[in-house]
């Protein structure tokens, strides 16, 4: 074998990428009708004349979801549309009961917005398919013979977001859903749950020179239901389109889903028949022009959200980009975070956050620290400690440990159980016997073997349990081997 | 003049079956139907809204409180096919194949 190189021309092709995300709205009840919106309940037992598409109903639409959806518009900078309309987008599938799906489409609610470095199209209303349960085999569409529709999600409000094609990777793709994901869940108008189906996200993929500004043909990937999928199936697209052209073929516009299981891409619907939806105005409808009221109501319900957070938290505290944005993107985190450093004017922020996004998380994984015994003020004093070198951090952990499992106030944890940084006056006889009982260290660190210094730190972390100031340690060591 | 391919292919997205006779009978009627709106397109009317409805109405909406929905049995009782919990209907993956 011989060494390949990759020639310039091997990799001149970057990839373009945008998404688009249907977002299942929280509201008590369906878009166009009274029925509740319920995830996980018997089959067809939320179900009416309206959401089942009998003849001769009338949808009307859900003020809440339509004040959801101007939070969302008014979130990602959009411009509204001061008179929108629905239309009927016509196709037969059997998820569908009246034969089209309301949806919006030449004037959506929302136009030109931005969130992060990603550009908004439009984000508009539409409703939910409902749910076809595969009968007979593997659950996937294709093989099984006959199917069975649950119409429970059937109705359920959606609002649909496009990107424009702003993404150059299947990272910054993932990275900035993710950013989309707690934005809308700071929003509150969305479980986000992309395991259950309230958050998902099509990809269009198409590469080209890089250096050019020319799109190439795109393909759209569906169903990729979580984020590692996401970018597991942009990455793979992406691979194909470059073989299929640096192969001298062209990439074809077709629909793809994405398998999990075996990373493959397969065609889903023919491309002649996918685009031709025979829009027109929903007669059944008037018009949507969102009063002032309805646009302040919506605006007056907006919380600071995780961009703006991210940037206040770095800006004001001087936190580390990193540790901003996961205290802002896992707000449950940063508002842990917040109320502990406001319970202690006193408490460093920097090393409260790492131990909330570190120490903290490391033991609750997805768990709510509100939901947890460790209250607030208590992991503030807790850093107070370790910051005044009352307890070294070895400590510091244990009281951690026993602060998730039990509660309780720091102080009287290292009380208890005698987690006290040892004093000076213990200490002095600890490092001597340490040195004592480590010549041959003893004799590198004079030599100038800096790291050698570790055995001799490690006995008297072993001999206080992890009670003393390393630094402190340190400091002596160097001081009585006359380096000090 | 809609000619006799369009009109198949409209037939076939509403999933309509028609017959020669029909076919013939519906590319007069909708070629009809499109000379008029050329009619209609020679008129000046860049100064007037598009019409989408014909009701002066707006914003009529509805409070976000739950209704009672359909007993299951009820919900199914029009159903051509069901079983105990759903409607059956042939797997899309069969009408997949026949390029839908």
């Amino acid at each position: 074998m011989t060494t390949v190189t990759t020639t310039p021309t091997e990799r001149a092709y970057e990839p373009v990428i945008g998404l688009e995300i249907h977002v299942q709205l929280r509201t008590q009840t369906k878009m166009f009708c009274g029925c509740a919106l319920s995830f996980g309940d018997d089959p067809n037992t939320h179900t009416c004349p309206v959401c089942l598409g009998h003849p001769g109903t009338l949808p009307v639409p859900n003020a809440e979801a339509i004040h959801f959806a101007l939070m969302i518009g008014l979130a990602l900078e959009c411009e509204l549309a001061p008179r929108s309309i629905f239309h009927r987008k016509n196709y037969f599938y059997p998820d569908l009961p009246k034969g089209y799906q309301i949806s919006q489409f030449d004037i959506p609610l929302w136009r030109s917005g931005r969130l992060g470095d990603v550009r908004v199209h439009r984000v508009h209303l539409e409703e939910d398919a409902a749910k076809l349960v595969h009968a007979g085999s593997s659950g996937r569409i294709h093989g099984a013979e006959a199917s069975v529709v649950d119409f429970n999600r059937g109705g359920t409000p959606l609002v649909e977001i496009v990107t424009e094609p702003d993404l150059s990777s299947s990272e910054q793709a993932g990275e900035w859903l993710r950013l989309l994901r707690a934005t809308l869940k700071r929003l509150g108008v969305s479980d986000v749950n992309m395991d259950e189906g309230s958050l998902r996200c099509d990809a269009n993929v198409s590469i080209r020179p890089v250096g050019t500004a020319t799109l190439g043909t795109k393909t759209e990937l569906k169903n990729m239901n979580s984020f590692r999928f996401l970018e597991r199936g942009i990455a793979a697209e992406v691979a194909r389109q470059e073989e299929l052209l640096r192969g001298g073929g062209e990439v074809e516009q077709e629909t793809l889903h994405f398998d999990p299981r075996t990373g493959g891409l397969s065609a889903l619907r023919s491309k002649e028949e996918s685009h031709d939806y025979r829009y027109f105005p929903e007669p059944d409808l008037v018009p949507l022009a969102p009063t002032q009221a309805m646009i302040d109501r919506a605006r007056t319900a907006l919380p600071e959200l995780p961009g703006a957070r991210a940037q206040r938290l770095e800006r004001e505290l001087g936190l580390p980009g990193d540790v901003a944005r996961l205290l802002a993107f896992r707000s449950e985190l940063g508002d842990f975070y917040e109320s502990a450093l406001s319970a202690d004017g006193a408490t460093d922020p920097h090393t409260l956050a790492s131990w909330v996004t570190v120490e903290l998380v490391a033991r609750l994984g997805d768990v709510d620290p509100a939901e947890s015994p460790v209250a607030p003020e208590a992991l503030a004093e807790l850093v107070r400690l370790i910051s005044a070198r009352s307890v070294s951090g070895s400590a510091a952990k244990e009281v951690l440990d026993a602060m998730v499992a039990d509660g309780g106030r720091p102080e009287a944890i290292v009380v208890e159980r005698g987690l006290g940084l040892a004093g000076a006056g213990e200490l002095d006889a600890v490092v001597d016997r340490a040195i004592e009982a480590n010549p041959d260290a003893a004799e590198k660190v004079r030599a100038g073997t800096a790291k050698a210094m570790g055995a001799i730190v490690g006995a008297v972390m072993r001999e206080t349990k992890g009670r003393a100031d390393g630094g402190e340690v340190q400091r002596m060591v160097r001081e009585r081997l006359g380096l000090g | 003049m809609i000619d006799r391919e369009q009109v198949l292919h409209v037939a076939r997205l509403a999933r309509l079956e028609l017959t020669d006779a029909e076919v013939e009978r519906m590319a007069r009627e909708l070629s009809g139907i499109l000379d008029h709106l050329e009619r209609i397109v020679e008129l000046d009317l860049d100064h007037v809204e598009p019409t989408s409805h014909v009701v002066a109405l707006e914003n009529v909406l509805r409070p976000d409180e739950p209704r009672p929905s359909l007993a299951r049995e009820r919900a199914l009782a029009g159903a051509p096919d069901a079983t105990d919990s759903g409607f059956r209907v042939p797997s899309p993956g069969a009408a997949a194949a026949n390029g839908s």
